[in-house]
């Protein structure tokens, strides 16, 4: 059967794939392009494992199809960092403990970076709220909300 | 299955031609987090996707004279960072904003949650409160319905081969209007309503209520009218008597189901409780003056 | 029994002394940037070229015979390069062995990995598939015939034990009661455990309180879906990388069920994304690897999110009846536990390792716990952090409190009046060693959180929890590195990402040298002595164990080459502050020698350095702990929200503080989703209806209120720094003293879990009925 070829950007690079229409964009970041970043926690948009941006706005890539990608740019966790200097929400999840066996990390880094771009000052309950589709079994989610706080702190210049 | 088809039309003719062609086996995709995840669980197979999201009827949203139009494919994030629409429409917000988490949200339509027609879809009972209409385009042409005539059953829908839902129309409110929803959910997100309500009301300036509508969600197969609720409302100053009326009325209006996310004596209980919680916030916003 | 604690086993003393290392928060943690830069690789990150997907073949019926199995058109479809089957897997005989904190048959494991006979559960694996796509894969499966007889099905403890139950295995026949039954049932097992003596113990009593309880079957919720990639090379050697908790057991399982020599598998534990119990057994590894034997080609086999929830190995469902006698003055003179556990469709619950818990917190004379071990048709359970205790304490805790309220007296107060202390006697053999659960108690009583100011319908519970820790086969090598850097491979799999950190502050401590010169190396299978899975708390316990161990010997060996070099005698040599030093001034002038200058020379002097632990370890120090909660009930829906939560654990000594307190938060939030809406539903076909993480709620972010904890420090004195496992005591707690709590705010006592709102709203009601109309 006939692929598509999709053309986009991720992370700032141009980037080719082929994929079935079936596949998901979380199918072809891990399966085709080797970005395994993004996690397939339940592939029904209930846990947020795999959470990217998709023109800016935070998806799950469980559910969206490899060839809705065409033409738009795409942010996975692997361009968080900038080359070796972490981005400040991936040092205060490390410096709060934020992260216990690590496998939400990415998809929830994604997300908090997504909801202080929309509000650089949020309460700890905005944050709570704001962070509700992403599970963690780990840590209880405690570390993780102050970790953004300080984060968010930080990015202010506070 | 492997021979899924995809296509991704840029006007309206295309997707209409695309639809009615299709054995019947083709699926509208707008945000994808009703069809991705049924595909997911192997309940559809479809033969053909037609992704709807760039056809700009289904992405608009326009302030019109007689009211606020927005497009079926409208993602739930779009419609949250529309200042103005969220401020006329408090209530029809406060279902949208429901839909599921901000991933699901940045993607998720309006469209797509009244298509599918689930009884518990969060964006219905307050659209169907505030009168809303829905333009569909389809083979034979275009035509307006009132929204609750879209969803027949759960997971079923009365348009035919190859109609597509446009987009919806909510008619300006009359001054005093005030509109709201609230569900049952036993976590504080990411849960399907147990049960939904959504109601909106008018008060005239002696502060008595003139017209009130109230929708009822996942207490039946489809969205309910509970008229009776409404009646209860009407002629008063929404006070704790009428509250009681109204919470009664909403609770014998419930035609339940016990199944996973809830039993039918739980639903028929938490509907008269959130209908009058519901009816509080509208009656704030509608003193507030807000529309 | 496999995890009877060994006369042979290595115990090291406790040393109070000061500590540089252990005891503070490292300013770094090896695991966390490649975490938070998404370069950590998990099972399923990792490929190999040319391989295959496979996917597994699920009965859709809880209970059938399967008659026949046709694979021919699925084999015939381009793409599919392997089908396999019962037939394709050796029988096993009944043969026993430990599998983390619970035991399994052989015979059952290779039949819950791949049915035979019957298919016992919904999502019983029946076949399995390797294909060059997913999609093809899947299309394969469907071209699958099977002939199957559905039989009627049992899924709850209670109806499984009724003597017209659907049998599951009609020549299962009690094991453990007297005289043997001639019929058989699903009661595979009834084990007892007693002490003094019941009937004049309640004799005894002024009150006796006896109450029912009951809670559905749960899921550990590992965010990480099982995944395991196999290849299976001409030679007949066969390579796993896994999601596993115990790479060691694993590859002795694969082993086992395969009929192959344990020297020829080799398994990688991969980076591990959450186990808590869930991950050590064999699921997917030994169909992966007879798939590639079949194909001639690596075969990776991911499990989706519902065969996650309706084929690994959730915890049992119960019915639990607790009673317990006390005097007037509250002294509990007798205590009695019956626990009806459901095993899923073959025997092996926890019960073997929770019964202990039952009433261990408290010094009872006279104790006698009955558990019954029950097949039903759900999948076999194996454990979920501390098997089977959270819905015992749930029993024994809110018992407690009942018989509090009666005797008017203080709920603290009661629990510290009969709380166990060393010397205690148990009522499972030994003696309590030192232990802390009266200091948290006092700290509990001292605590901010109890001053806190309650409001309408709010109210605070109070419940505790027991677990011990394994110790069980350990093996560590500790490397000396010519640059003066330290190795330590480790093989106890860092389940949670702080053991690696722990052994490395454990290393430093000892060796005398900075923290950032240590680092800590998961090993495969090849590359260390077996190492028992990661499971009874015993990661840093056991693991730190070794390390020290393996430390001590590497400082042996260092100080032989000083030694030499010096031309003196070992014994006049020591080590102190990282270097080799004479042992005084009698012994000569020489300067003292640094890791990495006796590195450097140590190859001409004798060879390399290497220190080594292959232990046993014993010891194991029991931890406990105190948990406070505040709720607030709405009347009107039955919904429960939390307000503030309080920790309070024993945890020997905190080698890494801040992460103690970490694990201590997520134990507790999983106990709290435990109390309150996580619950396997089936429906009236036998199939499990909640399979996804949409409708198995467990908590997110904006449920949970804010966690405080404390750690109190009562070292095991059998531990040279006195570490007592904590990763299992928090989840024991929560659903007792979120019951408590619910009682203190509204009233009702809730014996039924989970506490969902339906059921809150109902017990409301019953309590209490409606005089307004609604």
């Amino acid at each position: 059967m006939k692929k598509h070829h999709v053309s986009t950007t991720i992370n700032g690079d141009e980037v080719d794939f082929l994929c079935e229409t079936s596949e998901t964009l979380l199918d072809v970041l891990r399966d085709h392009l080797h970005l395994t970043g993004a996690k397939e926690g339940c592939g029904t948009g209930d846990c947020g494992a795999c959470s990217v941006t998709l023109d800016g706005v935070l998806v799950c890539s469980c559910l969206v199809l490899g060839v809705e990608a065409e033409g738009k740019e795409i942010e996975t966790i692997e361009g968080m960092a900038d080359g070796d200097e972490l981005h400040p929400l991936q040092r205060k999840f490390v410096e709060h403990i934020a992260l216990q066996c690590g496998i939400c990390t990415p998809g929830l880094l994604i997300s908090a970076r997504s909801l202080l771009e929309k509000n650089p000052n949020p309460t700890e309950e905005e944050v709570r709220f704001g962070l509700a589709g992403n599970l963690c079994r780990c840590t209880g989610y405690q570390n993780i909300i102050e970790a953004v706080m300080d984060a968010a702190q930080e990015m202010r210049g506070a | 299955m492997t021979e899924m088809k995809y296509e991704v039309p840029t006007s309206l003719d295309d997707a209409v031609a695309l639809l009615a062609d299709g054995k019947g086996n083709a699926k509208v995709l707008a945000g994808g987090t009703d069809v991705l995840v049924q595909m997911h669980m192997d309940l559809i197979e479809p033969d053909l996707i037609v992704d709807i999201k760039n056809i700009s009827e289904l992405r608009q949203i326009t302030k019109e004279k007689d009211g606020y139009r927005f497009g079926a494919a409208v993602s739930g994030v779009e419609l949250m960072d529309h200042e103005d629409f969220c401020q006329t429409w408090p209530g029809i917000m406060d279902g949208v904003s429901l839909i599921g988490s901000l991933q699901v949200k940045g993607r998720a339509s309006v469209g797509g949650n009244v298509c599918n027609a689930s009884p518990a879809a969060d964006s219905v009972p307050a659209m169907i409160a505030a009168g809303a209409t829905a333009t569909i385009v389809g083979p034979k042409g275009k035509r307006d319905i009132p929204v609750e005539e879209i969803a027949t059953g759960p997971g079923q829908t009365s348009l035919e081969d190859g109609e597509i839902v446009v987009s919806f129309f909510l008619p300006n409110a009359a001054p005093g209007t005030g509109g709201a929803y609230q569900r049952f959910t036993p976590r504080t997100e990411m849960d399907i309503a147990v049960v939904g309500v959504g109601i909106s009301l008018t008060l005239g300036d002696d502060g008595v209520c003139s017209s009130a509508k109230v929708a009822l969600g996942a207490v039946a197969a489809t969205a309910l009218i509970a008229e009776a609720a409404a009646a209860a409302l009407v002629g008063t100053k929404v006070d704790k008597a009428a509250l009681d009326n109204l919470a009664a009325a909403a609770s014998a209006a419930c035609k339940p189901i016990d199944d996973k996310r809830g039993t039918k004596e739980y639903r028929i209980k938490v509907a008269g409780v959130l209908a009058r919680r519901v009816a509080l916030i509208a009656l704030e916003r509608a003193l507030g003056g807000k529309e | 029994m496999g995890m009877k604690p060994s006369p042979f086993g290595t115990q090291i003393p406790y040393e109070e002394k000061e500590l540089k290392v252990v005891g503070s928060n490292p300013e770094a943690r090896p695991d966390a940037v490649d975490k938070v830069t998404g370069k950590a690789r998990y099972a399923a990150d990792i490929n190999l070229p040319g391989q295959l997907t496979g996917k597994v073949l699920r009965s859709p019926h809880a209970h059938a015979r399967i008659k026949s199995i046709d694979a021919s058109e699925a084999e015939k479809l381009k793409g599919v390069k392997a089908v396999i089957c019962r037939d394709d897997l050796p029988d096993m005989p009944v043969m026993h062995a430990a599998a983390g904190e619970i035991m399994v048959n052989f015979r059952d494991v290779t039949r819950t990995i791949m049915a035979r006979e019957k298919a016992l559960f919904d999502g019983h694996p029946v076949a399995a598939v390797a294909a060059t796509s997913e999609s093809i894969a899947k299309a394969a499966l469907k071209l699958i015939k099977v002939e199957y007889e559905v039989l009627p099905h049992v899924i709850d403890v209670v109806d499984a034990m009724k003597p017209d139950a659907p049998l599951l295995h009609e020549d299962q026949i009690t094991k453990g009661v007297e005289p043997t039954p001639e019929k058989p049932s699903n009661i595979a097992a009834q084990m007892v455990s007693k002490l003094g003596d019941i009937e004049e113990g309640f004799e005894q009593a002024d009150l006796v309180v006896e109450r029912e309880f009951n809670t559905k079957a749960a899921h550990q919720g590992y965010i990480e879906p099982h995944a395991s990639l196999a290849i299976y090379t001409e030679g007949g050697n066969a390579e796993v990388w896994t999601s596993t908790q115990g790479h060691f057991l694993i590859r002795a399982q694969i082993a086992e069920i395969l009929k192959m020599d344990v020297s020829r598998v080799k398994v990688t534990p991969a980076e591990l994304g959450g186990g808590f119990g869930g991950k050590n057994m064999i699921y997917l590894e030994p169909l992966a690897i007879v798939l590639s034997k079949k194909s001639g080609r690596p075969v990776k086999m991911v499990m989706t999110r519902d065969e996650v929830f309706r084929a690994s190995g959730p915890t049992s469902g119960t019915n639990i009846i607790i009673k317990i006698g006390i005097t007037k003055g509250g002294k509990i003179t007798a205590a009695q536990a019956i626990l009806n556990y459901q095993s899923g469709c073959f025997p092996g619950s926890s019960l073997p390792l929770c019964t202990p818990t039952a009433f261990t917190r408290y010094d009872i004379a006279n104790v006698l716990v009955i558990g019954n071990d029950v097949t039903c048709n759900r999948p076999k359970v194996t454990a979920y952090r501390s098997p089977g205790a959270p819905m015992i304490a749930f029993g024994v805790e809110t018992v407690m409190d009942e018989i509090a309220e009666e005797l008017n007296i203080d709920r603290l107060e009661i629990r510290l009046m009969n709380a166990a202390k060393e010397g205690t006697q148990t009522h499972f053999g030994p003696k309590l060693g030192p232990i802390g659960f009266i200091e948290t108690l006092e700290a509990a009583k001292a605590h901010n959180h109890m001053k806190e100011k309650l409001g309408p319908n709010q109210g605070r519970g109070i419940a505790t929890g027991f677990w011990n820790t394994l110790g069980m086969e350990t093996s560590a090598t500790l490397n000396v590195n010519q640059d003066g850097t330290a190795s330590l491979i480790y093989g106890t799999v860092d389940v949670a990402g702080g053991m690696r950190t722990a052994y490395s502050q454990i290393v430093a401590e000892e060796l005398g040298i900075p923290f950032k010169k240590v680092r800590a190396i998961q090993s495969d299978t090849s590359s260390l002595g077996f190492n028992f899975t990661t499971a009874g708390s015993r990661g840093t316990a056991a693991g730190g164990m070794a390390a020290v161990k393996a430390s001590r010997d590497a400082i042996t060996r260092m100080c032989e080459v000083a030694a030499r070099i010096w031309e003196v005698e070992l014994d006049q040599v020591v080590w102190e502050d990282g270097h080799a030093r004479p042992a005084s001034s009698n012994v000569g002038e020489f300067e003292p020698l640094s890791l990495a200058e006796i590195a450097m020379k140590a190859g001409f002097y004798g060879g390399t350095i290497a220190g080594h632990a292959e232990i046993n370890v014993t010891g194991g120090g029991p931890g406990f702990g105190t948990h406070l909660v505040d709720v607030e009930v709405d009347r009107e829906t039955g919904a429960v929200k939390l307000l503030r939560y309080t920790i309070i654990q024993d945890a020997g000594k905190a080698v890494f503080p801040e992460y103690v307190k970490a694990q201590f938060h997520g134990a507790a939030v999983q106990g709290i989703g435990l109390a309150l809406n996580e619950e396997y539903i089936y429906d009236e076909n036998g199939v499990m209806a909640n399979p996804g993480f949409l409708d198995y709620r467990m908590p997110v972010a904006s449920d949970i209120p804010v966690i405080d904890t404390q750690i109190v420090e009562v070292p095991n004195p059998n531990h040279p720094y006195g570490i007592r496992g904590v990763g299992e005591v928090p989840i024991i707690p929560p659903l007792a003293a979120i019951s408590n709590a619910i009682y203190d705010a509204v009233g009702i006592r809730m014996r039924d879990h989970p506490m969902s709102p339906p059921k809150v709203l109902a017990a409301l009601d019953e309590a209490a009925p409606a005089t307004a109309a609604e």
